[in-house]
């Protein structure tokens, strides 16, 4: 698929400025992202787990979504768009709407990773047409960074706050993309915001227009949580790619893996961890243990990735 | 013409579902309920309904997928009991405030704690304060037409509110009884298809449900729930009287049997009516002034209608099957109270909790409730009006 930046950026905004998602925040930049990718003169039937892109996008009575949306709760939002797009289909069948409503649902770690994982895997395995986006910032934001399964080992967080005792989170990232890749569902991809969003674009393109359940899990850095400086948004998302910590990558049917991006030289996750406030305990003398850990795990998933995708 | 069938109440409501232009059906399997989603599954495998089906993973998502649906645009029911509904809480009250006019079968259990498989009404009384309407069916025909009249209560626009229809599990759900169904032709009628307002997948525009609602709105938005809720007292006279046209059944909030000139009556929800009217019957050949008054609709609450009801009455006992640990009674006898706080003529009122667990009622039973009341009568008074009904040790 072909990708013209310049044209993609003049389509018609489908996400109106005045939201009140802080400044540096990925998550608008993600959705943004994400709605540009439908086809203009599609619609697009959204819903949205409970989280700080809920809560900030339609205080009554102001809406930041030009498509259709709804938010009934936090964990639930794979159960919801499956009853979205049963009633699709519903509709269509009786003629009262036309046939592929694009059914597309958003989440954060906190909804997707841990107390929406069981409504997205059902949703999943029952194979509905739709696409879920988790915008992982790797904690509950929304309620003032918490730790969940998708926080980094070792990040302080105001539940796994790095002390004298216990440096931060004492455990690994979970995997949620292998997880559902493990359900062999059409499409999963892994991505951030880079560049022209090319990617980003790509990879919602397909996963929205793509029959079946698609997966997209992409890494929205959080300014508050990660304690960077906010014009520094994309920079993080750079470093993240390059160090390997992020890499990108998609499957189809949970077969064929393809990687999408190999750094030329891979960096260290120095690089990556440096300019966080939640790693800076790490660089601390008599820490280097830390950094340490934390490279060997990101190399052991990479060259596990490398082999699947040769 | 009538269709003359021998069901069960769970295949009688299977069977209302099949009849009610359903868009999408989400369940999750939980006894006594269990049947409902059974038996429509195979009316979905068999090409009998154009429903889309969606075997969901547990109650939470059974209720989210249908208040999705319902929001999306389509008509959409569910069915469950006790832990089920327990877990489908929070979705509830989103559901009410949402404004999403969903129908569940509510095949009423006791709720875990410990855990017992048998009627009582400990779950439907437990989600009572939801924003849901509530209906209670006394018999498998009961339980039919009240399913099919709620999508027309819940549908109505001075109402948009969610109805949890409910009967009793395995005593209604599963004993096998004399029904009448209605052709499916006259009940596609009476129903309708699903033409909301606003919803979710209309292509002609664009609208957003579920706000983060500020102090400065969340009240008034409450106060059209509230008013809505109201509201559905009047507009289910309406659907009754519409229902009888094709049923020649009669419904109303509440059922008065033998009340007019009763110096003694039980009030109760559900099955056990048909005991307490047998009881009514036998004491009345000897005598006796006795009556019962029926609760079939619980949410909203019948006040008016109840004052009316127990105003010759000289005591009065409120039969609650299931205790909710408030320390003053069951929640039945709470609203009974609060029915006649503005009366001028109050009767002596007492509250039985009674059935829990699925624990049989007799007409013996119930008989001694009237014998109490004739004695608290004679007493001039009670001491104690939180009573325990057939139970061991106390």
């Amino acid at each position: 698929m072909s990708y013209r930046f310049k044209e993609e950026m003049s389509k018609k905004e489908r996400f109106a400025g005045g939201h009140r998602l802080c400044a540096g925040c990925g998550a608008p930049v993600v959705v943004r992202a994400v709605l540009r990718a439908l086809d203009e003169g599609d619609k697009a039937a959204i819903v949205s787990a409970t989280g700080c892109l809920q809560a900030s996008t339609f205080p009554y009575p102001y809406v930041t979504w030009e498509d259709s949306w709804l938010h009934s709760a936090f964990e639930n939002a794979g159960a919801t768009i499956s009853g979205v797009e049963a009633a699709s289909k519903a509709l269509a069948a009786r003629g009262k709407i036309p046939e592929g409503a694009r059914c597309i649902a958003f989440g954060g770690d906190g909804g997707t990773y841990d107390i929406g994982f069981q409504s997205l895997s059902g949703a999943l395995e029952r194979g509905h047409d739709f696409m879920y986006v988790c915008y992982d910032n790797e904690a509950y934001m929304n309620t003032g960074i918490q730790r969940s399964s998708s926080t980094s080992r070792f990040a302080d967080t105001t539940t796994s706050p790095a002390g004298s005792v216990i440096p931060g989170k004492p455990q690994n990232k979970k995997n949620l993309t292998e997880i559902v890749i493990a359900h062999r569902i059409p499409y999963v991809a892994q991505t951030t915001m880079l560049g022209n969003f090319a990617d980003l674009h790509q990879k919602a393109h397909r996963g929205i227009y793509t029959p079946g359940p698609a997966f997209l899990n992409v890494m929205a850095p959080c300014p508050r949580g990660w304690r960077y400086d906010t014009p520094k948004l994309m920079e993080i998302c750079k470093l993240a790619v390059e160090t390997c910590v992020w890499p990108l990558f998609e499957v189809i049917d949970g077969e064929e893996w393809i990687l999408n991006y190999e750094p030329k030289k891979k960096l260290p996750v120095e690089e990556f961890l440096r300019p966080q406030g939640r790693f800076r305990h790490m660089f601390k003398p008599g820490n280097e243990w830390m950094i340490q850990a934390y490279q060997e795990e990101v190399d052991r998933r990479w060259e596990r990735l490398l082999s699947r995708c040769r | 013409m009538a269709i003359k069938e021998r069901l069960s109440g769970n295949e009688a409501v299977a069977n209302a579902m099949r009849q009610a232009n359903l868009d999408v059906v989400a369940a999750f399997p939980i006894t006594p309920s269990t049947e409902i989603p059974q038996y429509f599954s195979q009316y979905v495998a068999n090409g009998k309904v154009k429903t889309v089906f969606v075997p969901v993973e547990s109650e939470h998502s059974a209720m989210s997928a249908c208040i999705g649906a319902e929001i999306a645009g389509a008509r959409s029911s569910t069915a469950t009991s006790s832990c089920g509904l327990a877990l489908m809480y929070e979705m509830l009250g989103v559901g009410a405030s949402l404004r999403a006019p969903v129908v569940m079968a509510c095949i009423t259990r006791a709720l875990t704690g410990p855990i017992n498989i048998h009627n009582d009404h400990s779950d439907a009384m437990a989600a009572s304060d939801c924003g849901w309407i509530q209906l209670h069916a006394e018999t498998a025909q009961e339980a039919y037409d009240q399913y099919l009249m709620s999508f027309l209560l819940a549908e109505d626009p001075r109402v948009q509110l969610p109805v949890m229809a409910c009967q009793d599990g395995f005593i209604t759900s599963h004993a096998v009884e004399n029904i009448e169904l209605l052709e499916d032709e006259v009940v596609s009628q009476f129903v309708g298809t699903y033409e909301p307002q606003d919803w979710l997948l209309d292509p002609t525009t664009s609208t957003a449900f579920g706000p983060y609602d500020s102090p400065a709105y969340l009240m008034e938005h409450k106060r059209q729930q509230s008013q809505a809720m109201r509201n559905a007292l009047p507009v289910f006279k309406e659907v009754a009287a519409k229902f009888e046209q094709i049923s020649g059944r009669k419904y109303d909030v509440i059922e008065t049997y033998c009340t007019e000139d009763a110096e003694r009556l039980i009030v109760l929800i559900g099955s056990s009516a048909g005991t307490a009217k047998t009881v009514v019957d036998e004491l009345r050949s000897r005598g006796e002034k006795v009556g019962l008054v029926k609760i079939t609709m619980f949410r909203p609450f019948p006040r008016e209608e109840i004052a009316q009801a127990l105003s010759g009455a000289q005591a009065v006992a409120v039969l609650d099957k299931s205790d909710p640990m408030s320390g003053i009674g069951g929640p039945v006898y709470a609203d009974v109270c609060v029915a006649l706080s503005q009366s001028n003529r109050r009767p002596l009122l007492v509250n039985y909790i009674y059935g829990l667990g699925g624990r049989d009622v007799r007409p013996e039973h119930i008989e001694q409730v009237f014998e109490d009341l004739k004695k608290d009568l004679r007493d001039g008074g009670w001491k104690d009006d939180y009573r325990y009904l057939a139970v061991r040790g106390e």
